[in-house]
This record gives C-alpha cells, structure tokens and sequence, in this order.
C-alpha cells in the first residue's frame, strides 16, 4: 500500500515536472531567441508572457483534426502518440538524486539508447504516414541521421561504461566523485580524449533530437515543416512536445553520463537541485546553439558524424581500453 | 591529414566566435520597438495622408479654394468645398474632402497647391473596419474644437453691400424681385468675378 501511494505520488510529480518542462522550455526558447536576436520574445500573455504555452496549447486543442486524403491513416494516427510514448517513458530511468529515481536498476543506459531510437522511428512512421512528399523526405532525412549520430553517441557511452563498469545510471553517477575534477568529462587518467569525447557526445545529442543546426528533419525552408508538416492542432504539438521531452532526455543523459548527474561540483550539499542546474544549462546551451548557428547541409551533416565523429570517438575508445588496461 | 586537423581547429574556433557574438546580443537590450504600446517617431518626409498645413501666423489654414489639387488629382480623391461670405476675401473653404479609400499617395496635390496650404502628414496609424472612416474632411482634422470663421474686413463689407445693393436695384429695375436669395448669390460671384 505504501509502495502503491510512493508510484503514484512520484508518477504525479514526474507528470508535473515533464509538462511545465515541455510547456516552459517553449517559452524559454523563444524567450532566448528573441534576446538572441534583441527582439523581446512573448512578453503580453501574463507576466513576461509567462501564460503563452497556456494560450499555444489552448488553441493547438481548439483545432480541428484533419486527416490527408491520401493518408496512411492509421500510421497517421499512431505517429504521434509512438514519439511521445518513449519520451515520457525514458524518465523512469533517470536518476534526479541519490534516492530520487524511479526504478534503478542495471540496464538503464542500454533501455534509453533502446527507446531513443523509437523515437526515430517514428518520426518515419509520421514522414510516411502523412502520404506527403515532403514529410516522407523529411523522415528518411531523420532517420538516416539518427543512425549516423547514434554510432559515435553509442561509442562515446561504451567509453563511459568501460570506466565504470556498470549501465545503471545511478550506478555510474556515483562513481564520478563530488568534486568537477573527479567527473567523467576531466577525468583523464582514464583517457585524455575525455573532453573531446564529452563533445562528441554533446553534438550527438544535438543531432539526435533533431535541433538546429542539424535540424534537417523539418528544415522550413525545404520541406515546409518536415514530418509533422500534415499534422495540425495536438498532433503538431505531440510532436512538438516530444521534441522538448528528448532535449530534457538528452541533456539529463549528458548530464549523468559526462557531469557528474547530482554530484555538487565542490563536494558540497549533493542532490536533485545540481542535477536540475546542470541539466538546465545544457538546455540553454542548445536553445543558445539552435539561434547561432545556421542549418548545416545534410552532406556536411553526415560528413561530420562518419569523418570526424566517429573516428574520434573510436580512438577514444582505444586509448580507454589501453588507459583501463595500462594504468 | 594536416588540412583535417587544420579544418577541426579553425571550425571549432568559428563556432566560439559564432557564440560569443550570440552571447553579446543576448545580454544587450532588445531594440525593437513595442509597437502598440510605442510608437515611432516618423520622419519629416514620410508621406502620410494629405493635410492642411496650419499657417503659424493666421491660425488656420492657407487654402485659396483654386481646386488646382483637386484638378491634378489623378484618382480623383479630392473635393474642395468653398463659398463666397460677405467681407471676405477671396472664397472660404467650407470643406476639404480627401476620400483616403483611392488616394494613392502620389503627391500630385501637394507639388500643385500654390499656395502650400497642403502637406504630407506623418499620420500611419491608419485602420478601421468601415470604409467611411477613411473619406476625411481635412477642414475637421486641421480644427476639430471647431472651425474657426474668417474675419470680416468691415471696408470690403461696406463695398460688397454698395455693390450689391446697386445689383439689387438693376435687377429690380429689370424683373420684380421674386427670390431674394438666389439673386443675392448671383450677385455675389458676379462681385467675385470682378474682382
């Protein structure tokens, strides 16, 4: 019975915490852009236009549900649904604080890299679905990038798992010690590439949640809005959603994996605050990244991940092992 | 090889450039102007409707009622109302109809009007859902407490009555005075005409 009130309670508050963050990381976006670019970003719906995600998803719901004719229609109808599905799931496995973790245990690193690519998936069953042709170019373009990324992304976490030994999440954040320098980014006695591997998956994760400037999946210019171009009222904004879902995810992972998760930097009052700080600033940093730089092509995009990436990343791996078997 | 290396350090470098320049913007202060709540400041030269230009010296307005903006209007926009009053100089402007719905903007009237009595206002807050609120009586807009009446010069009242009267008596002389008021006028623009 206390266990059942203890599910419930952390599923309310995982529910909470996950919907003010896909409903605010939009307002924070478009806050950052707009300073980015000196305008002012939403500032008249509530306080600093605080009641905006209100006023967007209010109408995305008011909106009439239209279904293409040449449609694929239950594909069309499940798209949606199957991105925001592992979204929401992948936080079973994050561990916000020592204690605060919704179920621990060993294959944490593997379910996330296992339902992250779902996520690609469906991004093609949308592309192909809508029975457009721009939406289906949109969602080869996505997956073809999902694979290419997810390969030194993988690399750089075997990195990770060779040092620690263990894929429970948890498990790896308390063996990054309390203080920065003992943290998975600069520890290089375990390997010297180990900031340059830090990078490597940062970009990756850029790549995977499909942000600027990788963003070629819904790439306005040429494929309208991408896959979700056929999708209006919520099913656009699931889509939305689980974009900001998989930016939480990726920057909690990057967050746990390189950061040292809820560790303080100083040795000093660890918990689920340090994590919430780091995992924000990575957020900011793509939100900063998403209005700085331009849509890279999608040659320079795949150039990037087989021709540096993934090399990188290999080495990195070699000088791990050796570093592990050496020292 | 050297080029890859070469190719990874100058591309990483641009991206920080890129950043901080980004950075730089973020923490300056937005310059956009908040429009409802503000408003720009407009150029001198910007054209706006057309408007009567208040002479600093009369008070008013410095239309002689020629019509030569009226005339030169190619959209046919402009309606000058004018009347003749007795003791005064010249026809009074009674209205300056704009009909702003087919004005293009082109600055026919303006270049024409001799005396300058016309200019560009910096009016462009221009919006309304009935077309009637776009045909403007610029008379109004120049004097909304209240249009302003010509003075009277007592001298030229003095003469137009004796030339009237001399009308008068002609014309009684000719036919009996049946209508008094069309005569009056009649005798009024041949007095204009004269003069």
């Amino acid at each position: 019975m206390n266990e059942l009130i203890r599910l419930l309670a952390y599923m309310l508050g995982l529910a909470a915490f996950l919907g003010l963050n896909l409903a605010y990381l939009g307002w924070v976006e478009r806050k950052g852009a707009g300073h980015i670019q000196r305008r002012t970003g939403p500032k008249d719906v509530g306080p600093y236009g605080l009641l905006q995600p209100l006023a967007d998803g209010l109408k995305l719901m008011s909106k009439q549900l239209l279904i293409p004719a040449n449609a694929d229609r239950p594909l069309y109808m499940c798209a949606p649904i199957l991105i925001m599905v592992p979204a929401v799931l992948l936080f079973v496995a994050i561990p916000f604080g020592e204690h605060l973790v919704p179920r621990e245990f060993n294959f944490g690193l593997i379910m996330m890299f296992a339902f992250a690519s779902v996520g690609g998936l469906s991004i093609l069953i949308g592309g192909w679905g809508s029975g457009n042709k721009y939406s289906l170019i949109a969602g080869t373009r996505a997956v073809s990038q999902n694979v290419a990324y997810e390969i030194p992304m993988l690399i750089t976490a075997i990195n990770i798992v060779m040092i620690t030994g263990s894929m429970d999440l948890n498990e790896i954040v308390r063996q990054q010690g309390s203080y920065f320098w003992q943290w998975n980014v600069f520890r290089l006695d375990k390997s010297i590439l180990m900031p340059v591997s830090f990078l490597v998956f940062f970009i990756c994760s850029l790549a995977e949640t499909n942000r600027t400037p990788f963003d070629l999946g819904e790439c306005e210019g040429e494929l309208v809005a991408g896959y979700h171009t056929e999708y209006g009222g919520m099913g656009f904004g699931l889509f939305m959603m689980a974009e900001y879902a998989n930016l939480v995810i990726g920057c909690s992972l990057t967050t746990i994996l390189f950061l040292g998760g809820w560790q303080c930097p100083f040795g000093l009052f660890p918990g689920p605050h340090w994590f919430l700080i780091k995992m924000y600033f990575l957020i900011w940093c793509f939100v900063w990244i998403r209005w700085t730089y331009p849509r890279t092509t999608f040659w320079g995009l795949l150039n990037l991940s087989w021709k540096y990436l993934i090399p990188f990343s290999l080495v990195n791996l070699l000088l791990t092992a050796l570093f592990i078997k050496v020292f | 090889m050297s080029g890859y290396i070469k190719d990874i350090i100058t591309g990483l470098k641009s991206l920080v450039v890129g950043l901080q320049i980004t950075n730089k913007e973020f923490l300056t202060k937005p310059i956009t102007l908040q429009y409802p709540h503000q408003s720009v400041k407009m150029y001198p030269r910007y054209r706006g409707h057309i408007e009567l230009l208040k002479d600093t010296e009369t008070g008013t307005h410095r239309c002689i009622t020629c019509g030569m903006c009226e005339k030169g209007c190619p959209s046919g926009s402009i309606t000058v109302k004018s009347e003749k009053r007795p003791g005064v100089k010249g026809k009074v402007l009674t209205a300056y109809i704009l009909n702003f719905t087919t004005c293009s903007l082109c600055g026919q009237c303006v270049e024409n009007c001799k005396p300058e009595a016309i200019g560009f206002s910096n009016e462009y807050n221009l919006a309304s859902t009935r077309r009637e609120d776009y045909i403007f009586d610029l008379l109004q807009r120049l004097h909304p407490e209240g249009v302003p009446e010509p003075e009277v010069d007592p001298e030229l009242l003095k003469k137009e009555l004796e030339k009237k009267e001399a009308a008068k008596k002609e014309g009684a002389a000719k036919k009996e005075p049946a209508k008094k008021a069309p005569a009056k006028e009649g005798g009024a623009s041949k007095a204009e005409e004269k003069s």
